[in-house]
């Protein structure tokens, strides 16, 4: 058993990358007995995130071996602490990106605690207890209640795992702007993976017309007949984007790999916005002119609070909005990694942590 | 006299550049008639912008030779078309960039038509009846009464000219972001040129605490002392930087040389706003991390409408708002431009016109 903080005692099995070669493997590993304010989350199944990858591999330098990712958790609260009053053994519940902020900053104050600069995540972060965070390619999380979000009934907790952090991460954009409840608008969404197809479901949900933005022609039929999209734009057809300039009242871009914003921005009407929810490594291209001369505005968003997490997940239940996704099993999550670095899924692997008979 | 359109009669003295050598020597050259919807201004002085330098060299590779710069226009009307009853002789009037748009747009019915996608510029432009536009490095100029604003009778003419453009550029986004009638935000200027000295004299005007943002070290003094600034901030000293990091609501970036917008963006808060209103010929570097996890924005804006400009003039007066100028003589132009290239101008270099007669 590895070395872990002394005072946790509750033994668990996981799977880690212990180096930058990024191979998970089985981990056995302590966590810390349930808190006060905890509760014990017995897991059914982790999404895995494209970040998994990056933090298995270090290609960020900042990854703190053994690495247990995941943080698109679902599972079946088991314990909870004198101080819980919200969860009760037997829940439904996801855990996402967060474990840990301050709870004292403005950012925390205002509900906005994912921008905290304290805050700390579900894995490599460092707990208030100075441990360091292992995710949810585990068996059993300890989560503290304040970053733990209530999974409505009718969602099956496999499909409801990628919503904690893909789900999330494409909801706030849209809240923020205003596209919830708003007169019809249209929707320009680039990319179409894990995050991209959320994205669809979402703005139709929300009565929106979608164009998806993709270099990809073979997401065409796809994105129309499956996801419902009711245009498709092939990014590297010049002709196409041209004929599309000054339509779009908002884009969302999911896509992680360097790219230039200035021929998806001219796509956008005058004062139109466009998201960036994708980290590239490198620094994009921003050309002022399409800025400037059509006064847009491009903006970052990072996931969303735990308020916003409930508030989509609950949605999530109202519209029957779900990911697709692809069930493996634990001792496949190295083969789908190589897969999803070949954008070969659709669109979100899901691990059976608890095994076929979970049923949940 | 240089060939114009057949049915333009009016004879004008001006200055043009002729080549891409941007040289300028006296032009003589013809103006529409007064049309109905036309006033006459006798052009008293012309305010020098950093785009002057850009058409006369063809920087862009758009210029339409021989080419009058000058859209920082005060003067005097002449003479009123039939239609036209807002303004009389000897009214005092400015004219910025504008000189023509279709009228018939979303954007020109709600007075957006800086906007509008057939929007024609002072100089370089091709105005309704086919005739290039030619600025107010001339003598006289024939504009159409929906492109001219009045000018309070307490602004001296020379001091105001710059405010048709760089002031126009920096008040704009002040005000699309709610800074003009709240108070006491922390407000970071980048650049102290003509459009950032005229943004210190506005953040302050509104009651904002504003930061200076240069490369300058020379700069601090006279940004404090001169300008009213409340902090300066050498952006090539990483430690000032740093200690400043989170601390601006909004920032205004107004340098038009290639630049990363990663350092700027750490400065503002969490939801904090960055407006480029510079043009750089390359795309600014926009790395996505300092975006995503402070949930921050980035907005183009270019000059502002007729209405706006007219507000902007009316809050100047009343609030006393003038450019920091130095006065040239028309034979001095080159020299202007010259030293303009050299950012060697506090802050703007406003041309005579008509000659130190003029006294107004």
């Amino acid at each position: 058993m590895a070395k872990t903080t002394p005072n946790h005692t509750q033994a668990v099995s996981g799977w880690a990358a212990l180096d930058s070669s990024g191979k998970i493997t089985p981990y056995i590993f302590n966590r810390r007995e349930n808190g006060v304010n905890d509760v014990t989350i017995k897991i059914l199944y982790c999404g895995i995130c494209h970040t998994d990858l990056h933090y298995a591999k270090n290609d960020w330098g900042i990854t703190m071996y053994p690495v247990v990712p995941g943080h698109e958790i679902t599972g079946i609260v088991v314990e909870v602490g004198s101080n819980v009053s919200n969860f009760k053994t037997g829940d439904k519940v996801g855990v996402g990106c967060m474990s840990a902020s301050c709870l004292q900053c403005e950012s925390c104050k205002n509900s906005e605690e994912n921008y905290c600069d304290k805050v700390q995540f579900t894995y490599n972060g460092v707990f208030w207890d100075g441990s360091i965070t292992y995710g949810g390619y585990s068996k059993m999380l300890v989560a503290d209640y304040r970053f733990v979000v209530a999974v409505p009934d009718n969602l099956p907790m496999d499909r409801a795992a990628p919503l904690l952090c893909a789900g999330v991460t494409v909801f706030c954009p849209m809240k923020d702007n205003n596209l919830i409840g708003s007169p019809r608008q249209n929707i320009g969404v680039i990319g179409l993976g894990g995050l991209g197809h959320l994205a669809i479901k979402f703005a139709k949900a929300f009565g929106h017309h979608v164009t998806v933005i993709s270099t990809s022609l073979s997401k065409e039929k796809e994105a129309k007949t499956k996801l419902g999209a009711d245009d498709f734009i092939v990014s590297s057809d010049a002709q196409q984007m041209k004929s599309r300039h000054r339509t779009l009242d908002f884009i969302l871009d999911t896509v992680s790999a360097n790219h230039s914003l200035g021929p998806y921005l001219e796509l956008l009407k005058i004062k139109g916005t466009f998201v960036i929810v994708g980290a590239p490594d490198k620094p994009m291209d921003l050309p002022s002119f399409p800025l400037i001369f059509g006064k847009r505005t491009v903006k970052g968003s990072m996931i969303g609070s735990i308020k916003e997490t409930q508030e989509m997940i609950d949605i999530c239940g109202k519209y029957n909005i779900m990911c697709d996704i692809e069930i493996i099993t634990p001792d496949q999550i190295n083969e789908a990694y190589e897969r999803i670095k070949k954008n070969d899924i659709k669109y979100r692997f899901v691990i059976d942590i608890a095994g076929q008979s979970s049923k949940l | 006299m240089a060939q114009t359109t057949p049915n333009h009669t009016q004879p004008v003295s001006g200055w043009a550049a002729h080549d891409s050598s941007g040289k300028i020597t006296p032009f003589n050259f013809k103006r529409r008639e007064n049309g109905e919807n036309d006033v006459t201004i006798k052009i008293l002085y012309c305010g020098m912008c950093h785009t002057d330098i850009h058409h006369v060299k063809d920087d862009w590779g758009i210029t339409k030779y021989p080419v009058v710069p000058g859209h920082e226009i005060t003067g005097i009307i002449t003479k009123v078309g039939s239609n036209v009853s807002k303004f009389k002789i000897g009214d005092r009037v400015g004219v910025g960039c504008l000189a023509a748009t279709c009228l018939k747009c979303e954007y020109c019915d709600r007075s957006q038509e800086n906007y509008c996608d057939q929007v024609e510029f002072t100089y370089n432009g091709i105005f309704w009846d086919g005739s290039i536009t030619y600025g107010g490095y001339s003598e006289m100029l024939v504009a159409d009464h929906r492109y001219v604003v009045r000018i309070p009778d307490n602004m001296a003419m020379d001091r105001t000219a710059p405010l048709l453009c760089a002031g126009i550029t920096v008040y704009t986004p002040l005000k699309d972001n709610n800074l003009v009638d709240t108070k006491g935000k922390k407000i970071g200027i980048i650049g102290l040129g003509g459009l950032g000295h005229v943004a210190v004299k506005f953040g302050k005007a509104f009651g904002h605490h504003v930061t200076v943002i240069s490369t300058s070290p020379s700069k601090e003094q006279e940004a404090k002392d001169n300008l009213g600034a409340d902090d300066f901030i050498l952006s090539t000293n990483p430690k000032q930087m740093l200690e400043k990091k989170r601390t601006l609501d909004f920032i205004l970036d107004t340098v038009s040389a290639k630049h990363s917008l990663g350092s700027y963006l750490e400065l503002l808060k969490v939801n904090g706003t960055l407006v480029i209103v510079g043009a750089p010929d390359k795309p600014i570097d926009l790395p996505a991390f300092p975006m995503i996890f402070g949930k921050r924005t980035v907005k183009g804006s270019m000059i502002g409408s007729i209405e706006e400009t007219q507000e902007m003039m009316d809050l100047c007066g009343k609030h006393n708002i003038l450019s920091d100028i130095e006065i040239i003589t028309t034979d001095q132009i080159n020299e202007g431009l010259d030293r303009l290239a050299n950012n060697d101008v506090k802050y703007r270099f406003v041309i005579d016109i008509a000659g130190p007669s003029s006294h107004l």
